[in-house]
């Protein structure tokens, strides 16, 4: 008898299922349908587990034991609330974007009346609430808390994940609300000290219990085991996984309307004349750019275009479809395009040299993380997997001798997603580690 | 009972002569305080964002190359902006470039909104008992 393992992903457009053979560690068949989570979940999964089953005998007991990532109605949506714009304000917004978030909004400092307005009407999945160092300024996490202890039933979930000392106090103030508030570690103990890790996964926990509910996802429950986490945290899961196997590692995710960038690296100065400043950024890195995607970004993809590929832009522009590209000028165009998300979604992800000129001459200051030593570059998504060139596209991600001053990887592999496994081996990877990290190993195309 | 009182050691601007801020760091460190060690070439808003996230009582600079009122010209109306007038300023070291009388490079510091100025080579005790001593006068201590 086979072990089977169907791994499904809610996505907003499409519902995706992989079924695996944990035996041999292989795909037997794959299925995507259009997702039905608008009306119910359960039509659109049931018509691509029917889709397996010409493949696949699929039994109840099999249905059963699927798990289930997902980032359909909207995806997972966090305001995240710090107190200064560079300390706690960023660390809360690495933290919502390492467990798969999607940031919708940020706020610095006291919020003011409209901010809190702002909020409200975004209605977010959950606020993450920071603010102070541990033992640090309590004034502004008491005061923000307190606007949200009168906000109305748009805003539910909150974590609060800032200055310690300050609890007592917030804990006083939210007292008779309905907010379901859940207390974290401060994502910021100390200046200089990130610690993002149980907040990701207060974040992961509410995730499973509340928000599925509310996106209409969990009637898939009645069919399957659980939707464990978001996908996006799902493929920065897969990259932790691949990272402890085969050294550091950086996955480039570019869709319609967004560009995904993880890197697992540390980061770290690989030359000893440089000087690193300002906050640290997790080993497990995501970034997401909200201006890079290749359907409902183009306009302003085009704009770059313009400004970065001045010689190649008229021809960009003049064979650009809507639909699926099938001239060579129009895969030309839709590859230029992809390469130019790669490229710039790395720039801003990776760390950054700057020179300084002081008394005692030049000196190199390092910003972020350095990514040139990581040894596999992924790509999965649509505009790398689907283009005529994948190679040319996520060489974009590479460092280049034209911009010296950005970290990026210099000399890696490049693989390719093919098979759009990565989510798969992400959910398979704290059940099954040696399986997932197998099935990667095995579906990730050298290219 | 009172808060562990708070302090931001560093040395500001591009200056890279970090042992003077390391010596006072570990003596303000014995003498109980909670100190927030930020090393070498610290920029003037750098030492603002981490007063305001560590709530901190004082801010010691130090500063031996010479530059630090190049670095520090606006850095008075940027941290009253940033709403930190409560917090005390130090600063020690070698301050101006070429040989001054130590009262007008006083005067000039004070001028930038600093508590205490310090010539160098002072003794981390003298400065730690006027940051006592000017706590306790603001009833942090």
């Amino acid at each position: 008898m086979t072990d089977i393992q169907l791994l499904i992903d809610f996505g907003s457009t499409f519902t995706k299922v992989v079924a695996v053979d944990l035996e041999r560690v292989e795909v037997l068949a794959t299925s995507r349908v259009p997702s039905t989570v608008a009306t119910d979940v359960t039509i659109g999964l049931e018509e691509a587990l029917s889709r397996l089953s010409h493949n696949v005998r699929i039994t109840d007991d099999v249905k059963s034991r699927a798990l289930a990532c997902s980032s359909a109605a909207g995806g997972l949506r966090i305001v995240c609330i710090g107190f200064v714009t560079e300390l706690t304000s960023k660390a809360a917004n690495l933290a919502a974007l390492g467990a798969g978030g999607k940031v919708v909004a940020g706020y610095s400092y006291k919020l003011s009346d409209r901010e809190i307005a702002e909020v409200e009407s975004l209605a977010p999945d959950i606020v993450l609430l920071a603010g102070g160092t541990d033992g640090g300024d309590e004034e502004t996490i008491i005061h923000n808390a307190r606007k949200l202890a009168r906000t109305c039933d748009a805003v539910k979930h909150i974590i609060v994940a800032g200055n310690k000392t300050a609890y007592d106090e917030i804990a006083r103030v939210f007292s008779g609300t309905p907010k379901h508030v859940i207390y974290s570690r401060n994502v910021m103990p100390e200046i200089g000290v990130l610690d993002v890790a149980p907040c990701r996964e207060e974040i992961r926990r509410i995730f499973m219990q509340n928000i599925v509910e509310a996106k209409g996802i969990a009637k898939a429950r009645s069919l399957i085991r659980d939707i464990i986490m978001p996908t996006p945290s799902a493929v920065l899961e897969a990259a932790g996984l691949i990272a402890r196997a085969l050294g550091e590692v950086m996955v480039i995710d570019p869709g319609g309307a967004t560009t995904d960038v993880h890197s697992i690296a540390r980061g770290n100065p690989s030359r000893p004349d440089v000087i690193f400043t300002g906050l640290p950024e997790p080993y497990e890195k995501r970034t997401v750019e909200g201006d890079l995607g290749l359907k409902y970004n183009l306009d302003r993809l085009l704009e770059l275009a313009k400004e970065r590929l001045p010689v190649e832009f008229p021809k960009i522009a003049g064979s650009m479809t809507e639909g699926i590209p099938q001239t060579p000028e129009e895969l030309f165009s839709r590859r230029q395009l992809a390469r130019l998300m790669v490229e710039v979604a790395t720039e801003r992800h990776a760390g950054r040299l700057e020179a300084v000129y002081t008394p005692a001459g030049e000196r190199l200051i390092q910003h972020g993380k350095d990514l040139t030593g990581v040894k596999s570059v992924i790509g999965t998504g649509g505009p790398i997997v689907f283009a005529d060139r994948p190679r040319e596209v996520l060489e974009g991600a590479a460092y280049s001798e034209a911009r010296p001053f950005i970290l990026k990887p210099r000399e890696p592999r490049f693989y390719l997603d093919t098979e759009y496994i990565l989510f798969a081996v992400g959910l398979l990877a704290r059940s099954s580690p040696g399986k997932a990290l197998e099935l990667a190993q095995k579906y990730l195309k050298p290219i | 009972m009172k808060r562990t009182p708070t302090v931001i050691t560093g040395t500001v601007g591009m200056d890279a002569h970090v042992i003077g801020t390391k010596v006072l760091s570990r003596a303000l460190r014995e003498a109980g305080f909670k100190v927030v060690e930020l090393g070498m070439q610290v920029t003037a808003d750098e030492f603002i964002r981490v007063a305001q996230e560590t709530k901190a009582d004082a801010i010691l600079m130090s500063s031996l190359y010479g530059m630090a009122e190049q670095d520090l010209k606006d850095f008075n109306q940027k941290r009253l902006e940033a709403g930190l007038k409560d917090v005390l300023l130090y600063i020690g070291g070698n301050l101006v470039i070429g040989r001054a009388d130590f009262k007008e490079v006083e005067k000039k510091f004070k001028a930038l909104g600093f508590d205490r100025v310090y010539p160098p080579e002072t003794d981390p005790e003298v400065g730690i008992a006027d940051l006592i001593r000017d706590l306790k006068a603001r009833g942090k201590m």
